[in-house]
């Protein structure tokens, strides 16, 4: 049994935490935050150069061949400096699809496009009735002579409106809850009849809302099988779960230090508050329930990167908790600070956002907690 | 003991009924949505209370109050609520005016207590100061005499709705000999003296309802002073439990849950609706059976005050479990709206009704157990002043 880093973990682990701490002030991601595309180009070029954007992909695609143990370091850094670049939407959800499903000219072209920083794909998969239900689709499409022809709308596109291509799970058959009959397609957002709501949500990232009216594509645009596609996005949500949790788990970490050392610089009743017992108990909590977190990060994550039977299980685990106690840290952090919590001036309102955020992305923690029952009956 | 209404209590709870109905409008429920108050709305709302007689239920009746038994505010409190009317704007109504009125001249209650009354002047609170939160007498914003004016130097901050108001109320250090709470006093100050700055402070929840108000050699006549010089802090403390009773908002957390309930009836899952998933329901149980409690405490803190007695201790926990039952509600709320807490509410917002004041109710929220003392320190009191340790 071994839980440390190899040496080439190790020093992607420094390169992105260097980053994180050079370039990332609470100052600047907000800068950028607000910026028209809602993150810095020059940042996602940085990424391209250092390699981060070809982590998971294979060396045939292009990759270093990465897995979940160095998604989870990168995510876990992502989280300390909430990162806005869309990392997750285009590496991890729409770079693990094409891994995926992809036949060998789409990964040529749009895997070496997401790796090289030129292609952002965001995957629209989101309808405003489905809830959590990735496999609640009623966007249809129809196959005709040329293609298919889309009709239906998706909702919260993470940085849709940044993306020059959308990979859409659509209807070819059957009814909105069925697993069966679910395609995925790969649509240029400048085909006609494709409009894209931009919409800005509480964590400081960006998402869209996307409509399609009669929106003609090419039988090419088919990724993976027809219809059958269900079980490829339950793999990426997988991988997408491990990925937000140990950037909640990052998150956790920043704000039980932060407020650790807030508490030794903030002076009431002539002393520190860090000498009250009253605070430092719930402080104890906070890094109790940051470190448990972990251990079922690294559980999850160990177990779906062996092909374990059990990982889908520890997945179900690792987001429940997650969901549970990177909420209650964060709200924790808020109370220990006071009035300061509240403000924009200090970052911890933007983490407690960013959790609650990926709490709810994929399945809150009810919604695992009920998959996990399942899964263990 | 006894829980009944008696047939009077029905036809008042029946004659409030008709005049809620009648005026509380959804332009009026606009007020107030969750932090940020319309100040237009609010100031047409409780003049409606006003010419109602209904306005001020807190105060003695002769000089504006209802004369209202227990039981009647109690039917009001929840009568309002139930109806989505705005809870009137607390600092005039229900902090300084109790001050006036207890601690104040002939001439102060003549001069503040009927625009309070009529919701002339927008009042706010200035108390905290950066380095004075929970350690309030810490407060070091300065009052020094000069003929028959003092002159104000400093800074208060967390000034809630200091954007909009007219006068502030506020603790001055006027001695810095002795005890600490032996040198403060209470002075009113009209915001457009010169000299007053307000600076809005940016919050998580994307409202403006912060501010930082600075003093620079700012003049007031020592005529706004509240009683004596140098005892302020024993007028305060007094406005401190007008303010931790208020907190508790038993009636709206109830009206809170109820919209949920509604909510969840018809939120989609799946084939069907939030309502039927167990865990959820099970987790709206546990905050109503909280919440069931806490009204009779509540009632009993009530009935022991109104026998004439002191508060009694279980007075102490109201604002801690008012505030932590309104937390768990909004809580729950935007875990019912699942995705659409979470947008930006930008005009253009997706999301519904319910998502678009649950996010910032849910993130206000936070501040519940910080302000009005927050709830470490009210146990810190509790332990000291009930339990005796
Ligand atoms: C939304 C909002 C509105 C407000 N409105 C007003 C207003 O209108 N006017 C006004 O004057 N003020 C207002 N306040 C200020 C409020 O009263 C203070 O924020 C509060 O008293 C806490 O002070 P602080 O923020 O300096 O926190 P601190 O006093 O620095 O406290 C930080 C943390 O330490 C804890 N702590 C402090 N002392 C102890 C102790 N002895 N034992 C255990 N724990 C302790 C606190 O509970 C808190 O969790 C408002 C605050 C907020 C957030």
């Amino acid at each position: 049994m071994n839980f440390d880093f190899s040496e080439e973990q190790t020093l992607l682990k420094d390169s992105v935490a260097k980053f994180i701490q050079n370039e990332y002030s609470y100052e600047a991601r907000q800068k950028n935050s607000q910026s028209d595309a809602g993150y810095s180009e020059k940042n996602w070029s940085t990424f391209a150069e250092l390699g981060w954007l070809c982590v998971p992909f294979t060396e045939e695609q292009g990759g270093i061949g990465g897995g979940p143990v160095e998604m989870m370091i990168m995510m876990e850094e992502f989280g300390k400096g909430l990162v806005v670049e869309p990392y997750f939407s285009s590496v991890v959800l729409s770079g693990g699809l094409l891994a995926k499903a992809g036949n060998e000219s789409q990964q040529a072209e749009l895997i070496t496009g997401i790796i090289d920083g030129s292609k952002k794909i965001a995957f629209a998969y989101n309808e405003s009735q489905a809830r959590f239900d990735l496999h609640n689709v009623v966007t249809q499409a129809e196959k005709n002579a040329q293609g298919y022809v889309i009709n239906g709308n998706k909702s919260l596109v993470l940085h849709g409106a940044s993306a020059d291509l959308l990979i859409v799970s659509v209807r070819t058959s059957g009814e909105s809850l069925d697993n069966d009959g679910i395609t995925l397609l790969l649509v240029p957002v400048n085909t006609e009849g494709v409009s894209i709501k931009a919409t800005r949500t509480l964590d400081g990232q960006r998402a869209a809302e996307v409509q399609f009216t009669n929106v003609q594509v090419n039988s090419d645009a088919l990724l993976g099988e027809e219809g059958s596609a269900a079980s490829v996005i339950d793999r990426v949500a997988n991988e997408a779960m491990l990925a937000l949790c140990a950037e909640a788990v990052g998150s956790m970490e920043k704000l039980y230090k932060d407020t650790v050392a807030y508490t030794k610089e903030r002076k009431q009743f002539g002393v520190a508050i860090s000498g009250f017992q009253a605070l430092q108990h719930r402080m104890v909590d906070m890094f109790t329930a940051h470190e448990q977190c972990k251990s079922l990060l690294l559980r999850a994550v160990l177990s779906y990167s062996a092909g374990d039977e059990g990982a889908v299980k520890n997945i179900a685990a690792l987001k429940y908790q997650v969901g549970i106690s990177g909420q209650a840290v964060a709200h924790e952090a808020v109370q220990i600070h006071g009035g300061m919590g509240m403000t924009d001036e200090m970052s911890i309102g933007m983490y407690l956002k960013r959790i609650n955020m990926i709490n709810t992305l994929f399945g809150n923690a009810d919604y695992h907690l009920q998959r996990f029952t399942e899964l263990s009956l | 003991m006894d829980i009944q209404f008696t047939p009077e209590d029905i036809a008042f709870q029946k004659e409030v009924k008709a005049f809620l109905s009648e005026n509380v409008t959804d332009e009026i429920r606009r007020g107030y949505t969750g932090g940020e108050v319309d100040p237009d709305i609010m100031v047409k709302w409780q003049k409606i209370l006003h010419k109602q007689g209904w306005v001020a239920p807190n105060w003695p009746a002769e000089i504006g109050g209802t004369g209202w038994t227990i039981t009647q505010k109690y039917i009001f409190e929840n009568e309002c609520a139930e109806s989505g009317a705005p809870s009137v704007i607390p600092f005039g109504l229900k902090m300084v005016a109790p001050v006036i009125y207890t601690f104040g001249s002939d001439e102060q209650k003549k001069r503040f207590l009927p625009d309070i009354l009529e919701s002339n002047v927008w009042w706010c609170q200035g108390y905290s100061e950066p380095g004075a939160g929970s350690d309030l007498a810490a407060l070091q914003t300065k009052a020094e005499l000069d003929g028959d004016h003092y002159v104000v130097n400093g800074q208060k901050i967390w000034t809630t709705y200091a954007q909009d108001a007219d006068w502030i109320f506020c603790l001055v250090r006027t001695s810095s000999e002795g005890k600490r709470q032996a040198g403060i006093s209470f002075l009113l100050i009209d915001m457009k003296t010169p000299g007053v700055e307000v600076r809005k402070i940016d919050t998580i929840d994307n409202q403006h309802t912060l501010n930082e108000v600075f003093f620079d050699n700012v003049r007031v006549p020592v005529e706004n002073r509240i009683g004596e010089e140098n005892k302020g802090w024993t007028y305060a403390k007094v406005l401190l439990t007008h303010e931790r009773t208020a907190i508790a908002g038993v009636a709206q957390s109830k009206k809170g849950l109820q919209k949920l309930k509604e909510f969840a009836a018809q939120e989609k899952v799946g084939a069907g609706v939030l309502a039927d998933d167990p865990l959820f329901t099970a987790k709206i149980a546990k905050v109503e059976i909280d919440l069931m409690a806490l009204e009779y405490t509540e009632l009993r803190a009530i009935a022991s005050v109104s026998a004439g007695g002191a508060p009694g201790p279980e007075s102490s926990i109201l604002k801690i479990r008012g505030t932590e039952i309104q937390q768990a509600v909004s809580e729950l709320t935007i875990e019912a709206c699942g995705h659409y807490a979470h947008v930006i509410n930008d005009g253009e917002a997706i999301g519904n009704d319910m998502s678009w004041v649950a996010s910032a109710k849910y993130l206000y929220g936070r501040a519940s157990t910080i302000y009005g003392g927050s709830n470490e320190v009210q146990k810190n009191i509790i332990a000291k002043m009930v339990l005796g340790l």
